[in-house]
């Protein structure tokens, strides 16, 4: 009853299948408090008073806090700081936290936060993102230079107003997209303690350690390097997790708690009434292209709701207009971009960080165009596409090989694309079939303006084994394995005997966060550089032993050294007792390099413009709506992605399936739905996550390309299949049943209107 | 409040008297009481299927499940089904297909997993997928856990058909 493995499982899979994996959540020290926070519960409003007292009154309470006993500038974010631990004056979103409580037990704080009397005073509040710019809409931070306008970003390249005059077809369309929930499994928590010196030590669910203590600190105002964040494995993340999610609140409550643990964990009702969202977008596209299909030029504006707190939603938009040109190749472009406060969820990064709301839409105009000009869309897409030494949209040549054209080759010979014809031909009674086709790329790491870099620690054990001190937290996308690989081979050793560390502050050096899809290769190339001094130095130190006079000659084998011209070798574990502590260690960093001449575009970006590295796909999606109910049933999605070296099969096939079905999910289910600001769809019970039943088997072709300055040529891989099944799913239902679609996910009833031959 | 009341089950095979709540959540006692963390909790509503247990034999979702509902049952979780040392073989497909992602939802799909195959040792992927239908992956889109069931399927009718 054995079973051979495939491949190399990942090493966490078999302790996580077991349930012998801890993650945060299960960290439960004996006699722990429990914290939580109290909504507010209304979108806009002024806090008139907090009334605390009856749960003070709650046996087992210790602890009930307000906006009042916030030390520090009580204010949270990433980058823009203006988000509130605890609201004091204002409410801003119906999610913000006005109290917070610590108690014995999780039913007194239960009984406690039910006993807080929040007196609010309705403000008029504003909910639409192109509304909240109009002059006279209500403020969702008064007194603010520029209003509700958080910020606005143009990137030009040629001159597209002159442009659209030579085109033969100009093509013109509206598309919208809603905020998407992560839906990750595991709910934000953590558990945190002061320690002896003044300082906090947490254990948090969180895509981002080393910066978190930066964030905690300033808004407690605690010092940062006190702050010792530890991060198990997550229990997924997606975005979702980069940026406090509890950290802030739960270091608070930490401070009133004498030196005992405390644990917060949101509800799944809480996550999504506070937790982060994909932006909603509204987005406007003008492309025109010559007779032949040649794309000219791009107009495109878009709008972003960023919800009452900036969080990541500026560098999202910047993300977002540096990928409204999709993977193609169009020589005049304007594209606009505009982000509005209002008092909506607060939108955050999500797989994809801006790149889905404008892939929808580029793509959504490359199949009007193929349209308009009779044209196969895929081949109106290979014709465009981005190849090396192209100027993207933002004006950025493409430097490393761009992949688009063979993933797209890839999905047009498979048999869903190739055979699409016979396959509708055969579509049962009452059904429509139809097939999509989309492109997309995806920037790896930060871009410019913020060092993307990560520093690798990597010590040789007493025992000759080894210990990898990631950085980088594990939210299920494979990477600690992966580093584990890669210094394996690196080393000539069995993967078995590396031990790994997961990230903490304390014991591991600093990195950037798990996200962008940057991961791998930025702590893997560090990883490789401290495995490379490793390696010269285990041949040195053996060399003493071995008595060779040329270490160089000397060879790693496993558990040894060798040297092959005296057949002699010396173990690992007498070169790691040999060793001091501080000998045993090998330390290394790298930063991902940059676009070196930036365009003169894009000024108002400081931070993540341009980027120099992308990843490339394509994605085949087939439908079938059922004419009497308008059900939508995806049949077949298949998804080519390019990702330099595929270093492990499996490793990319997981993360493609994963972002293919989170894509699936944003097509044709989830919509979290808010009116006047208030979540309609708040528990998994009414927000629709795909299941098993709702997805098919989901196809991964991985075209190998070659990064040159990737670890073993890779690049990041982790967002860039999202994008595919939006665009190319509304394109098969265009295929199926002329529904244009402009705005996703398609709801049965616009099938059935496009059915009746209605306008959407 | 009320009085504590004391339950008595097998818990992984091994007997269990605990005295607890007659409203306690089967998870919280499993998890805090019993040190038994392998369920996980992701709604507390009975959506996701993350605290699945089996119940004699039949998957639970153990936070719609009060402690006084265990008194003479058989409760299994995943700790109960394998060890990394000696894991059950649809936990060691998962380990091998690539199933598993963040893995917190594994040890229900597990759970799911090992009723359908106790019932039923030669599912076909449409059974597999029914039956795990009610345990949400945000991860991994199902093509794994699927692929992981069916592996499972086979080495445990010893690697027949
Ligand atoms: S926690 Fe029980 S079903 Fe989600
Ligand atoms: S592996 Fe993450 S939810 Fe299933």
């Amino acid at each position: 009853m054995t079973l051979a493995p495939s491949s190399i499982p990942h090493r966490d899979s078999l302790s996580k299948a077991v349930g012998a994996e801890r993650f945060s959540t299960d960290f439960s020290p004996p006699g722990c408090l429990w914290a939580g926070a109290r909504r507010a519960g209304e979108p806009h409003a002024r806090i008139k008073a907090v009334h605390t007292a009856e749960a003070r009154a709650v046996e087992g309470v210790t602890a009930v806090l307000t906006g009042a006993d916030v030390p520090g500038s009580n204010l949270q974010g990433i980058i823009h700081k203006d988000q509130p631990v605890l609201a004091t004056d204002t409410v801003r979103h119906a999610g913000d936290a006005v109290a917070l409580v610590v108690a014995e037990s999780r039913e007194a704080l239960a009984r406690a936060l039910s006993r807080i009397r929040i007196e609010l005073e309705p403000l008029p509040g504003v909910f639409d993102p192109e509304l909240a710019l109009k002059p006279g809409a209500p403020l969702v931070h008064p007194g603010r230079e520029g209003g509700n306008l958080l910020s606005r970003g143009l990137v030009e390249k040629g001159d597209a107003p002159g442009a659209f005059a030579g085109c033969d077809v100009v093509v013109e369309g509206r598309y919208e997209t809603p905020m998407q929930e992560h839906a990750f499994l595991e709910p934000p928590n953590g558990t945190a303690r002061t320690t002896p010196g003044g300082g906090v030590e947490m254990v948090v669910s969180t895509q981002a350690p080393f910066r978190d203590r930066f964030e905690i600190g300033h808004a407690l105002g605690l010092d940062p390097m006190r702050i010792r964040v530890r991060a198990p494995y997550l229990g997924g993340g997606f975005g979702g997790k980069d940026g406090a999610t509890v950290q802030c609140l739960l270091a608070l409550a930490a401070l009133h708690c004498g030196g005992r643990w405390v644990k917060m964990c949101w509800s799944r009702e809480e996550t999504f009434l506070a937790g982060y969202k994909r932006h909603a977008a509204r987005m406007r596209v003008r492309l025109g292209a010559a007779r032949d299909g040649e794309l000219k030029a791009l107009d495109c504006s878009m709008h972003f709701d960023s919800g009452p707190y900036a969080h990541l939603t500026v560098e999202i938009m910047a993300l977002a207009l540096e990928h409204a040109g999709g993977p193609y190749s169009i020589p005049h472009t304007r594209i606009e971009g505009f982000c509005a406060y209002t008092n909506n969820p607060v939108g955050g990064a999500f797989r994809g960080f801006g790149v889905v709301q404008a892939s929808f839409a580029i793509e959504r105009s490359m199949d009007a165009l193929a349209a308009r000009l009779g044209m196969d869309p895929g081949e109106l897409r290979l014709k465009n596409a981005l190849r090396m030494g192209d100027a993207n949209c933002a004006g950025v040549a493409v430097e490393s090989p761009s992949g688009v054209t063979q993933c797209l080759e890839a999905v047009m010979a498979h048999p869903a694309w190739a055979e699409r014809a016979a396959w509708k031909a055969g579509a049962p009674a009452f059904k429509h079939r139809g097939v999509g086709i989309a492109a997309s790329l995806n920037a790896m790491g930060y871009g410019r303006g913020l060092p993307d870099s990560a520093a690798a620690k990597l010590e040789l054990t007493r025992a000759g084994t080894f210990r990898i001190f990631n950085s980088v937290p594990d939210m299920g996308q494979g990477n600690a394995a992966a580093f584990v690989r890669m210094a394996a081979t690196a080393l000539n050793q069995d993967p078995a005997v590396f031990e790994l560390v997961q990230p903490d502050t304390r014991l591991c050096l600093p990195a950037g966060s798990s996200s962008a899809s940057r991961t791998t290769y930025t702590y893997g190339n560090a990883l490789l550089k401290a495995c490379e001094a490793m390696h010269a130095k285990l041949k040195a130190r053996a060399a003493l032993f071995l008595l060779a006079d040329e270490p160089d000659r000397l060879r790693l084998a496993p558990g040894a050294v060798v040297d092959e011209a005296t057949g002699r070798s010396v173990p690992l574990s007498m070169i790691g007792a040999m060793l001091s502590r501080d000998d045993r260690i090998c330390v290394d960093q790298f930063a991902m390099p940059v676009v070196e001449n930036p365009p003169d575009t894009g000024k108002e970006f400081r931070l993540g413009f341009p980027h120099r590295y992308f990843s490339h796909g394509a994605c085949v999606c087939a439908v079938e709506a059922d004419e009497l109910t308008g059900q939508v049933e995806l049949k077949s999605c298949v998804t080519a992605v390019e990702c330099g070296r595929v270093f492990d099969a499996l490793g990319v096939e997981r993360q493609i399936q994963g972002a293919a079905a989170q894509g699936a999910g944003f097509a044709l289910l989830e919509n979290l739905a808010v009116d006047g600001g208030r979540i309609l769809a708040g528990g998994l019970d009414t927000y629709l996550i795909p299941t098993s039943l709702d997805l098919p088997g989901l196809e991964c072709l991985a075209v190998d390309g070659d990064e040159p300055t990737g670890p073993h040529g890779l690049k990041g891989m982790g967002e860039v299949g999202v994008h595919g099944p939006a665009p190319a799913v509304a394109q098969a239902l265009q295929d199926a049943v002329g529904l244009a679609v402009r705005r996703v996910p398609v709801e049965p009833e616009d099938v059935l209107r496009a059915l009746r031959g209605e306008k959407a | 409040m009320r009085e504590d009341i004391t339950v008595t089950f097998t818990l992984n095979g091994a007997q269990v008297s605990i005295e607890t709540s007659p409203g306690r959540r089967v998870l919280d006692l499993l998890r805090e009481d019993l040190g038994l963390p392998a369920a996980k909790e992701g709604c507390g509503s009975g959506e996701c299927g993350a605290c699945a247990i089996l119940v004699d034999g039949v998957a639970r979702l153990s936070c719609l499940m009060l402690a006084a509902q265990l008194e003479g049952r058989e409760v299994v979780t995943a700790e109960g089904l394998g060890t990394c040392e000696n894991p059950h073989p649809i936990q060691a497909a998962f380990a091998a297909s690539g199933a598993v992602q963040c893995g917190y939802c594994t040890p229900g799909m597990t759970v799911a997993a090992s009723e359908l195959l106790a019932r039923n040792p030669s599912p076909d992927r449409c059974e597999v997928r029914e039956a795990v239908s009610g345990n949400l992956c945000r991860c991994t889109g199902y093509v794994k856990i699927v692929d992981a069931v069916m592996d499972a399927a086979e080495a445990m009718r010893g690697g027949d058909s």
